[in-house]
């Protein structure tokens, strides 16, 4: 039976449509990826799949059980870490964990001993009587991990469970992630970043302004656009003289920035003699050349028209660890 | 274990959570016990002798007469910190964790509302002792504190029903912050801090159709009379209308916030 199924999930809000329709099947001891931008409708998605929103169209069931009909056993067979960890910055990392196991309904003595084995297993013995206001945002993270698994849930939901850290708290969480879905718990990941996504998950879901535009394995998305492409940053001069030369040779992409060409190129390596040979015709002098192979975000790009990333960077301040 | 007692046990928890945010948060302490002391002192202090006007109920002292409204004053900021606190809860997603727990949601209010209690039991401690330690008597001797100990518990919990479904249904601390003056005018529009015969009017009639009035009333009799059990039934009564009318909100509120997200 599979661990999760959605079928046309829409929620509206007021006029805005923000879900529309939504199709997918997680498969038990999969990790998911749900991936898109910010205001994509992924965390829409995910506050319905875990009771805490309302449809207004379609139907989903998690662990078997419908998430409007059955609503308490769902939340009874999933762990949910959401996009801002829910914390009490006035509770201590074990009083959190101890109130969570008794919102899951274990004997006292079982929710201690269970708050122990998590504060360990998340590297948070040291810290666990300290308020959670003094932790950093990677120890945060963690903490709202263990609270999540207090249960050993079916299926874990992680709300962008890496946005804001550094890359050592990131990798710290992914691990732990792993680590998991080894064990069988099925991870439904939502996610800004492809590398992230690419790293862990089973399978793909790219979401974007509330609609699935691919799904597929990581590696099936990649093949399935296709060709690598030439990345070029110019020295000096026009961009459009550049693309007018580019797309000669191959077939243009969006660009990133006013300085950097993309230009997907049926041969790969072969086609960048060409490439620079048409460049230094035409008296355009190059920084940097190099051949991409297809990511996750050519798969957006190729699905949506525009760059995940990009959109990333501009909606996001920058991201720093606490 | 039964589903009755598990349920009691996530209400026992998230009771002691809420009172020890309030312990650990001192801007949420502060009006439950200093705002009502200072008052109490000032009021005593520089009305004192209020209680030789004609009309003024038979009391042993001010203080006596002023005991049920810092205990009212306090109880009343106490469901209006609950609030807050839960509005706070609701700002930073802690609710959510509570909303995506196996557990009716009718226990999250009611573990909001026990914190809430709690700390009108220990006002109603506090104010009592204050009274004791600068000479009040309590008329009706032990009766007369364990009266007033009950209604002031179970005031602040229904008071604290309105204050929590404030909070859900706007999901703003600053919003239930914004009450705190309200919940004054609503005091000093009762008989909290002033005989209601000694009223003028339109504030005489406000006052008396007021039920924080039948309440404080219902406080106070004990302390500084024998226990009115007429008296009584109508604090009670007003107590159950102001529970009634929290629990209803409050329900109201929270399938507006599932809906709503």
């Amino acid at each position: 039976m599979p661990a999760i199924v959605v079928e046309g999930l829409e929620r509206s809000f007021d006029e805005v449509l923000a879900v529309q329709g939504v199709d997918l099947e997680v498969a038990e001891g999969e990790i998911y990826g749900f991936l898109g931008p910010n205001g994509a409708g992924k965390t829409t998605t995910v506050r319905m799949l875990t009771t805490l929103l309302l449809p207004t169209g379609g139907r989903a069931t998690v662990a078997g059980h419908d998430v409007v009909g059955q609503a308490r056993a769902v939340r009874a067979s999933i762990g949910v870490a959401l996009q801002e960890a829910a914390l009490d910055p006035l509770m201590t990392g074990r009083e959190l964990i101890r109130l969570q196991a008794t919102l899951q309904g274990l004997p006292s003595a079982a929710g201690r001993e269970r708050a122990d084995q998590l504060l360990e297993r998340v590297d948070l013995e040291e810290a666990a009587d300290r308020r959670v206001g003094t932790y950093s945002g990677g120890m945060q993270r963690r903490l709202d991990l263990a609270a999540a698994l207090v249960h050993e849930p079916r299926v874990l939901f992680l709300d962008e469970p890496t946005t804001g850290l550094d890359p050592v708290s990131r990798k710290t969480i992914w691990e732990e992630v792993r680590a998991l879905n080894e064990d069988g718990t099925t991870v439904f990941l939502t996610t800004q970043y492809l590398e992230e996504a690419d790293q862990l998950a089973d399978n793909v879901a790219i979401i974007d302004r509330g609609r699935i535009v691919a799904e597929g394995t990581p590696d099936a998305l990649k093949t399935e656009i296709g060709n690598p492409h030439i990345q070029l940053q110019l020295a000096e001069g026009s961009i459009a003289k550049a693309e007018e030369v580019c797309a000669r040779v191959g077939r243009l992409l969006p660009p990133v920035d006013g300085r950097t060409v993309l230009v997907e190129v049926p041969d790969g390596a072969a086609d960048i003699p060409r490439v620079v040979r048409a460049l230094d015709d035409a008296g355009i002098a190059v920084d940097s050349l190099e051949l991409v192979r297809p990511t996750l975000d050519d798969v957006f790009v190729a699905k949506t028209g525009h760059h995940l990333e990009k959109e990333r960077e501009d909606d996001e301040p920058e991201a720093v660890e606490a | 274990m039964n589903e009755l007692a598990v349920n009691a046990r996530v209400v026992r928890a998230l009771g002691m959570r809420s009172i020890r945010q309030t312990f650990r948060r001192p801007q949420l302490m502060a009006p439950i016990l200093i705002f009502p002391t200072l008052l109490l002192a000032i009021q005593t202090g520089g009305a004192g002798g209020a209680v030789h006007l004609e009309g003024f109920p038979p009391v042993q002292s001010f203080l006596q007469f002023m005991l049920a409204g810092a205990m009212m004053q306090s109880l009343m900021l106490a469901g209006n910190s609950g609030g807050i606190a839960l509005a706070v809860d609701i700002e930073m997603g802690f609710t959510d964790r509570l909303f995506t727990a196996p557990i009716p949601r009718y226990t999250i209010v009611l573990g909001r509302l026990a914190g809430t209690a709690a700390l009108g039991l220990f006002a109603s401690v506090w104010f009592l002792a204050i009274g004791l330690i600068f000479g009040a008597e309590i008329h009706s001797g032990v009766p007369g504190v364990l009266i007033a100990m009950v209604l002031v518990t179970a005031t602040a919990m229904a008071v604290g029903g309105i204050g929590a479904a404030i909070a859900l249904r706007t999901g703003s601390a600053s919003v239930v912050q914004g009450l705190f003056p309200l919940v004054l005018v609503l005091l000093f529009l009762s008989s909290a801090f002033f005989p209601n015969d000694l009223m003028i009017q339109p504030a005489k009639a406000i006052a008396e159709y007021n039920p924080l009035s039948l309440v404080v009333e219902g406080i106070r009799g004990p302390i500084i009379a024998d226990v009115d059990l007429g008296e009584l039934g109508a604090a009670v009564l007003a107590i159950a209308g102001i529970v009634a009318l929290g629990l209803l909100l409050s329900a109201r509120a929270l399938r507006h916030r599932l809906r709503v997200g």
